[in-house]
């Protein structure tokens, strides 16, 4: 499938590549090509039927909506948290930069429960936001909140080792030649970021896509406003029907696979474009 | 090298946890059951297992499996080496004959009381003092309440709640179109829809949202009792129906495991007079007149209606109201429409 | 690590290379304002929760037999889980750093999509593969071997959704550190392997720990996949995230949150370790 294009006294091309590609094909080509066979033995009415039932259709505006919500959070507030931990000292940076993992690391059930208690009208803070009748808990914003909080570490984790080597020869060029900080920023240092911003941004929005655990406990579920895509495939496997639960599940995968191949061909050709700039 | 000697280590080791699960001693069941008979069945296999002991068998061991009633018959279904199971309603049960075989068509006629050794009924929890002066299924579909109940697609339990509020306006209001138009107007009250029993609860009592829960009356008093003391009360309806959580040994399983004995002795167990006493102690209704009557002060009596009077049974109920395109759905789809 | 604290000799470009005093503390004040409303508040909630009724309540819960039963299932599906993702994590970054060969972005995207792929659909999926009416299910059966509803299950599913982990910290790391001294290295007629344990692996170690550490938080904290092929068997084939479910659906809230910081410690503590590593090295550096 792959051949060398460029020669090198590199070893372990085969080893690495053919360990790589079998260990991906076992372990998720081939359960994900099951998934599809899976779907192509119903009916094209039946995929269709499934896929395009106004609940569902409801389901995917906020799926989509929401993820992409908090994605552009976290890419705003996540590129922002990758500077400020790369560039500034204050007091505590071990421990914040520690607890960006957290997401990570925290069941998305519990997430979802510590969220729910935080922000539902009783919660410790929900319960100050009812005086000014926002309601977070059982609402859309619910679902920004858990997707923002499952996305977070990736925009931070992405950014945050291409700033740490970026070299400042080239911020001190910019400023010697005239350009004002905001310049440099926008103009030398973005760019250089932006690959890293793209792709925190992409998985962020992916691993929102996808999300169930978190969020089921903030959203309220009801169908046609509060209703994620993952909880009416959760609901069709419950009733037999996995089928329906698959043809959903396959929309989703689709959707999320062109996303990523679509942010890493931009990378890829913002990097060819910049020719290797760093 | 090294890291291949802790690969085959590794393996070695799945390869021995997989067969440890595999070498299981006849004598050693796995009851799947659903959320709410976690505590009942904890204490009920200790009282197994003395009374199977008295009978100069060996201690057997009793695996519990608990979780949604839907999603646990799913996993039977699909594998999951269930000797008996517990669940909240027959259709999931009946899943387990109409996919896969498990078990006969035939298998509620196995046990006494439809196989239903303990029973419940659809109750309502309301707040201290009831503030919305809650009485009967009619306040639910008044504009200023809010209703809490969890979502009859994913939820056993729902549907039971569902069930009982339709067979109350068909007897009250006398046709189809009234009960549908009371659902629909109950169900535009419901501000928060969780997947299961246990996390509606929770909606209503940590969250503190709803006026009115709907519950089966066993998890209710549980509320009561435990959960948040003097913070709820139960409304009995005038008209309820009766919930029958059955059991099944699953036939496929016992048998290509030799446990069959030890599981319908279980079962059989669970009509003993000192389960049916336990069974009341977990706020489940005994199923033996008897029993049951030494609890008359705990469990009100309602009038209670069963799925056979009034829906011909779970197969035609699941299908009319809950299968995708049914009077759920529909009902969902107009209250989305009006709003 | 570059150390980015690292002097820089002309004055007015220091200033010209940060910002004023009221940018930087006004930007480090939004980071944590931000921070604190996603992660420090939840993390609270639950030490709160876990703690709220005592030490000894918190210990109760966590040494309570069906805890401990979680407990070392989680960790026993790590010791495999993390190792052999580790590995393919190394081999992939190798590849697609090292070499230029076509289908390379296809090959990169396809790796982040066990992220994409909902938790969900991971269950469903080995489901269609393993279970009773599955494809190798009835086969699996006649064998007596089981898959889902046991352990080699939930490593499965494990296994699938933190594929992407070391991977995805290793591939930009080692493209970005090119493969000049690799090259110098084998041209000055080291061998392949002693080129990759003396000169690659030094470089990544950072990335290649990090990406374990992250692989092995998730692997910890895994839920909607590993729900689907458990069967929830008590002390058996209930995780920790599964058995923190239990308890709270059994309203014992109490030990719920207690396992979840026990979690949450579990995986703080590794991320604490790799930042004292971290410290360490940089000093040996310092002083060398």
């Amino acid at each position: 499938m792959a051949t060398v294009v460029s020669r090198t006294v590199i070893p372990g091309f085969g080893l690495t590549l053919g360990f790589s590609v079998f260990y991906l094909s076992l372990l998720f080509l081939l359960p994900v090509a099951g998934l599809l066979i899976f779907t192509l033995q119903m009916s094209w009415a039946d995929f269709w039927r499934a896929i395009s039932h106004p609940q569902v259709v409801a389901s995917y505006k906020l799926s989509f909506g929401a993820s992409l919500a908090g994605a552009t959070i976290n890419a705003i507030f996540g590129s922002l948290t990758a500077w400020v931990l790369v560039r500034y000292r204050f007091p505590g940076k071990k421990v914040v930069d520690a607890l960006v993992d957290l997401p990570f690391a925290l069941p998305t059930a519990v997430a979802g429960i510590a969220l729910v208690t935080l922000y539902s009208a009783t919660g410790w803070v929900g319960q100050y936001l009812q005086v000014w009748d926002i309601r977070i808990a059982y609402s859309e914003i619910g679902v920004i909140i858990a997707l923002t909080y499952i996305g977070l570490p990736f925009v931070v984790r992405m950014v945050q080792p291409v700033l740490a080597d970026f070299e400042k020869e080239l911020e001190e060029a910019s400023a010697s030649l005239g350009a004002s900080r905001w310049t440099t920023v926008r103009r030398v240092i973005l760019p250089a970021i932006l690959p890293a911003l793209l792709t925190g941004y992409a998985l962020a929005f992916a691993r929102a896509l996808g999300e169930y655990g978190s969020v089921i406990f903030i959203s309220g579920n009801l169908p046609y406003r509060t209703e994620i895509t993952p909880l009416l495939i959760v609901a069709k496997a419950e009733q037999y029907d996995y089928q329906g639960a698959a043809a959903i599940g396959v929309v989703m995968l689709v959707a999320a696979f062109l996303l990523l191949l679509l942010i890493n061909g931009l990378q890829w050709w913002t990097n060819k474009r910049n020719g290797g700039a760093i | 090298m090294k890291i291949s000697t802790l690969v085959k280590h590794l393996t070695l080791g799945t390869i021995l946890a997989a067969s440890s699960f595999i070498a299981v001693a006849n004598t050693t069941i796995l009851n799947v059951s659903y959320d709410p008979t976690r505590e009942f069945y904890r204490e009920y296999n200790q009282l197994f297992s003395k009374h199977w002991q008295a009978q100069g068998n060996t201690a057997p061991t009793v695996r519990q499996s608990h979780g949604g009633s839907g999603s646990q018959a799913r996993s039977v279904i699909d594998g999951l080496d269930a000797d008996v199971v517990t669940l909240a309603l027959a259709y999931d049960i009946d899943a387990l004959h109409n996919n896969g075989n498990l078990i006969p068509a035939d298998w509620q006629s196995r046990l006494d009381k439809n196989s239903s050794p303990y029973t419940s009924t659809i109750v309502l929890l309301v707040r201290k003092g009831n503030p919305k002066n809650i009485k009967n299924w009619d306040d639910l579909v008044r504009p200023d309440v809010q209703v809490i109940t969890p979502n009859p697609k994913t939820s056993g339990g729902a549907r039971w709640n569902y069930l009982a509020a339709w067979g109350y306006a068909l007897k009250e209001y006398g046709s189809e179109e009234k009960a549908y138009e009371f659902i629909e107007k109950l169900f535009k009250n419901v501000p928060v829809l969780d997947s299961g029993a246990r996390g509606a609860t929770n909606t209503f009592v940590q969250r503190g949202i709803g006026d009115v829960f709907i519950a089966w009356e066993n998890e209710a008093i549980l509320s009561v009792e435990q959960l948040g003391k003097g913070q709820f009360d139960i409304v009995v309806p005038s008209v309820s129906i009766l919930a029958e959580p059955p059991v099944t040994v699953v036939d496929k399983n016992v048998d290509r495991k030799g446990t069959r004995k030890v599981a319908e002795a279980y079962l059989q167990h669970l009509y003993s007079d000192d389960a049916q006493h336990l069974a009341a102690k977990h706020y489940y209704r005994p199923s033996n007149p008897a029993v049951a009557s030494q609890y008359a002060s705990a469990f009100p009596k309602v009038n209670l209606f069963t799925i056979d009077e009034v829906f011909g049974g779970w197969t035609k109920a699941q299908q009319t109201h809950f299968n995708d395109g049914g009077v759920f759905d529909k009902v969902l789809e107009s209250i989305n429409k009006n709003r | 690590m570059t150390d980015v604290s690292v002097a820089i000799p002309a004055k007015p470009l220091v200033k010209a290379t940060t910002e004023p005093r009221w940018v930087r503390y006004s930007l480090i004040s939004i980071m944590l304002l931000f921070l604190s409303l996603f992660l420090l508040l939840p993390l609270s909630v639950v030490l709160y929760g876990a703690f709220e009724a005592g030490l000894r309540v918190w210990w109760q819960a966590v040494t309570e037999p069906d805890a401990v039963a979680a407990i070392k299932l989680t960790l026993f599906v790590l010791v495999i889980v993390v190792p052999l993702n580790a590995i393919f994590g190394v081999a992939i970054a190798w590849a697609v750093a090292k070499f230029e060969f076509r289908g390379k972005t296809l090959l990169v995207s396809i790796i982040d999509m066990p992220f994409a792929i909902s938790p969900v659909v991971v269950g469903l999926i080995f489901v269609i593969f393993f279970g009773s009416h599955g494809w190798l299910g009835p086969w699996l059966q006649q064998h007596d071997i089981k898959i889902i509803f046991a352990v080699p299950g939930i490593v499965i599913v494990i296994l699938f959704g933190t594929l992407p982990f070391v991977a995805r910290e290793l591939i930009p790391l080692m493209q970005q550190q090119g493969k000049d001294e690799e090259e110098a290295s084998l041209t000055l007629g080291a061998s392949g392997w002693k080129t990759f344990w003396y000169v690659t692996l030094p470089n990544i170690k950072w990335g290649l720990i990090y990406g374990v550490v992250l692989c092995n938080a998730r692997a910890m904290g895994e839920f909607g996949a590993v729900a689907v092929v458990s069967g929830r068997i008590r002390g058996e084939t209930n995780t920790m995230p599964l058995h923190i479910e239990v308890l709270y659906n059994e309203y014992m809230f109490t030990a719920a949150f207690a396992v979840s910081s026990l979690l949450t410690g579990l995986a703080l503590v590794t991320i604490v370790i790799k930042s004292y590593v971290e410290y360490k090295d940089e000093r040996k550096h310092k002083t060398a």
